[in-house]
């Protein structure tokens, strides 16, 4: 790690980190407004970022607004998450050609590419965690996803304000990154201008961390971060139920399930913008001649009815058994699959639902229901 | 003795009720027209060629609607003579925008259009070709999306799994990256009840989701156009958007009758 501790860089001091970690070799991956969103798309550099962009969330319903103080990450989480570059939205498994009586595979060239992601929430670092628990479990390994997310370089951003439908704080995830990080910046917007508090939190962090400007951090300014982050903290839109995973283990045959259908889509938004889902499906490609063959592998939802499609039809036909499905796996079941919840708290699947449908409601609901009222 | 070389299979398109927009799609294949031709012996396809190969034919394209008595008749004798019958676009598969007369007088539209009604021989509604005859695939859209088709086309001829996936027009731009045009922008889309497969084409534009593609495997039309409604588009709004290229789809037809 730096032989720096906590450190205070000002906004100047976000345009070196991106050249630094441009030129270390890294795809610069950062949070941009495109399309009337807060989108993680590579950065050509710091000016790309979202300064003075806030995000108003609600079931159903985000939009953005502009701030008058510049902040360059007053926004919170986005639509997409960094699943989209750990575990892309379409992988190809193997291409193989025709080759006399039987193929041959294709040699693919080595995918080495490694990528800095800016502006990761305490939310999303757990659910990198997360993941690595699912695709990096020592004897089960995703070769792919281990190796792009060893190669990742994190920098956190503690959150100083929360969304309409964080819930982070009732999941025990946030709004600080206690962990997980190799920097975290806090950011402090106030009568003394605008700066960053930044905090190592690996080797590779401390050696970006030395190259960086910016003087030691004062008890003040550690005291103005915690005081920033204490904000977000306290003004949480929303609040998971502690106990969520035995009010839905004891509530498995409640009417309520078919009460969610009459409003649910069966749409998957839901599962596709949440960090933590991971299923797939696998579909096979040829060209006309059926020279050459691609087998690729592409995010599914339980909400596809495909999904679960075995010889003969599929198991969940009802939308009521799919979203059973989601939200216990995501909520219950997890923990003794994976020893951990599947949900971090970060409000996406309320957000981007496009009728509203919010999983900390679903979850009181059912706990009403079950006390019998 | 040397094995004969494999007969190419034979490939016919036919024509009913309709603009001709799918069937230019297979010609818009430019850069795949070529290896379509080495891989089907095109038999019979009168908007590319006069060529008119007997049958029987392994596969048959069906573009467009049942509206007439003679397209009534004639879709047996294409089945007869069809190993696998596929229908291509909104009007093979939903009845098409022409479907719009399913839900009025054709009658009274006769009169009010053509100066000698008399030689107009027209069926009341406007029908999908799986209503007549037994279907084996179907490729929607309005127009069909050209990589669907050569992915069925060649799933056919390299004997695996066709991939035509039943899922929402949601997942699609979820998979692309596309911002929701609904939440972030409040317009109204009809992705989530919609099936996948166009390319995404309108979200991607900042529009909505005109439901081309057609009701998705369990569209919930009634919530969507329940959200809609209480969101700012108009009843007579949320009841056009159903009635549209798909209008006969049975999930849109009911739900923009449950609108009136
Ligand atoms: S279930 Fe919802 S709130 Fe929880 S991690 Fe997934 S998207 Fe975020
Ligand atoms: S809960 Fe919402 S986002 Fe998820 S499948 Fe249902 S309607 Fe779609
Ligand atoms: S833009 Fe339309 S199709 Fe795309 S996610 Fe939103 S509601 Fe679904």
């Amino acid at each position: 790690m730096s032989g720096r501790g906590k450190t205070v860089i000002g906004r100047d001091g976000l345009a070196d980190l991106v050249a630094i970690l441009a030129e270390d070799g890294y795809r610069v991956i950062g949070p941009q407004v495109a399309d009337g969103a807060v989108v993680y798309e590579p950065l050509d550099s710091a000016d790309d970022l979202p300064a003075g962009v806030v995000d108003d969330h609600d079931g159903g319903h985000y939009r953005l607004r502009r701030e008058a103080d510049g902040a360059v990450f007053a926004h919170v989480v986005g639509p997409q998450s960094w699943k989209r570059y750990l575990y892309p939205p379409v992988q190809a498994l193997w291409r193989a050609e025709r080759h006399g009586k039987g193929f041959r595979v294709i040699e693919e060239p080595a995918d080495d590419g490694r990528d800095a992601f800016i502006g990761v929430r305490p939310c999303d670092i757990r659910a990198m965690a997360v993941h690595d628990r699912v695709f990096d479990r020592g004897d089960v390994v995703d070769g792919g996803y281990a190796r792009r997310r060893r190669d990742a370089f994190v920098v956190a951003v503690n959150c100083t304000r929360a969304g309409g439908t964080c819930f982070c704080v009732s999941m025990g995830t946030g709004p600080a990154a206690g962990e997980g990080f190799d920097l975290a910046l806090t950011e402090l917007v106030g009568d003394n201008g605008h700066e960053f508090l930044v905090e190592a939190g690996s080797a590779a962090g401390g050696g970006v961390l030395d190259r960086l400007g910016g003087r030691d951090a004062t008890a003040e300014d550690e005291a103005a971060a915690e005081a920033a982050v204490g904000q977000a903290a306290a003004s949480m839109g929303r609040h998971m139920a502690a106990d969520a995973p035995a009010v839905l283990m004891a509530n498995l045959e409640s009417p309520h399930w078919d009460g969610v259908a009459a409003r649910c889509l069966a749409c998957g938004n839901c599962t596709m913008v949440c960090p933590t889902c991971f299923c797939t499906t696998v579909e096979d490609a040829t060209d006309l001649g059926g020279q050459v063959a691609e087998r690729r592998r592409r995010w599914d939802s339980c909400f596809a009815a495909d999904h679960s499609y075995i010889h003969g039809g599929s198991v969940r036909r009802e939308t009521s058994a799919r979203y059973r499905q989601w939200i216990t796996h995501k909520l219950a079941t997890w923990h003794e699959q994976f020893g951990t919840s599947g949900c971090v708290g970060c409000g996406r699947c309320i957000t981007w639902c496009p009728v509203g449908i919010d999983i900390t409601e679903e979850v009181r609901t059912l706990g009403g229901a079950d006390k019998g009222d | 003795m040397a094995k004969a070389k494999p007969r190419k299979p034979k490939l016919a398109v036919w024509k009913f009720s309709s603009c001709d927009g799918c069937q230019l799609s297979l010609l818009d294949c430019e850069d795949e027209l070529l290896a379509v031709a080495d891989a089907v012996e095109i038999a019979y396809f009168l908007e590319a060629t006069r060529a008119q190969g007997r049958g029987p034919y392994d596969i048959s394209l069906v573009e467009g609607s049942i509206t007439t008595p003679h397209d009534a008749e004639r879709i047996h004798r294409v089945r007869r003579q069809s190993k696998l019958l596929i229908t291509i676009g909104a009007c093979a598969t939903a009845g098409g925008i022409q479907a719009l007369r399913n839900f009025k007088d054709v009658d009274g539209f006769i009169s009010a259009v053509y100066p000698h009604p008399d030689y107009i021989e027209t069926l009341r509604k406007s029908t999908a070709i799986h209503d007549h005859v037994r279907v084996d695939y179907q490729l929607r859209g309005c127009p069909i999306d050209k990589h669907q088709l050569l992915d069925v086309v060649g799933s056919l001829l390299n004997l695996r799994k066709p991939n035509l996936p039943d899922h929402s027009q949601c997942m699609e731009c979820k998979l692309q990256g596309t911002v929701c045009v609904m939440v972030a922008r409040g317009v109204p889309c009809l992705g989530p009840v919609t099936q996948a497969g166009c390319g995404n084409l309108c979200p991607t534009c900042q529009r909505g989701c005109y439901g081309c593609f057609g009701p998705k495997e369990a569209p919930n039309t009634t919530s969507l156009g329940d959200w809609l409604a209480d969101h700012g588009t108009g009843r007579r709004d949320v009841k056009h958007l159903f009635r549209s290229f798909n209008a006969g789809a049975t999930a849109f037809r009911r739900e923009s009758e449950a609108r009136e």
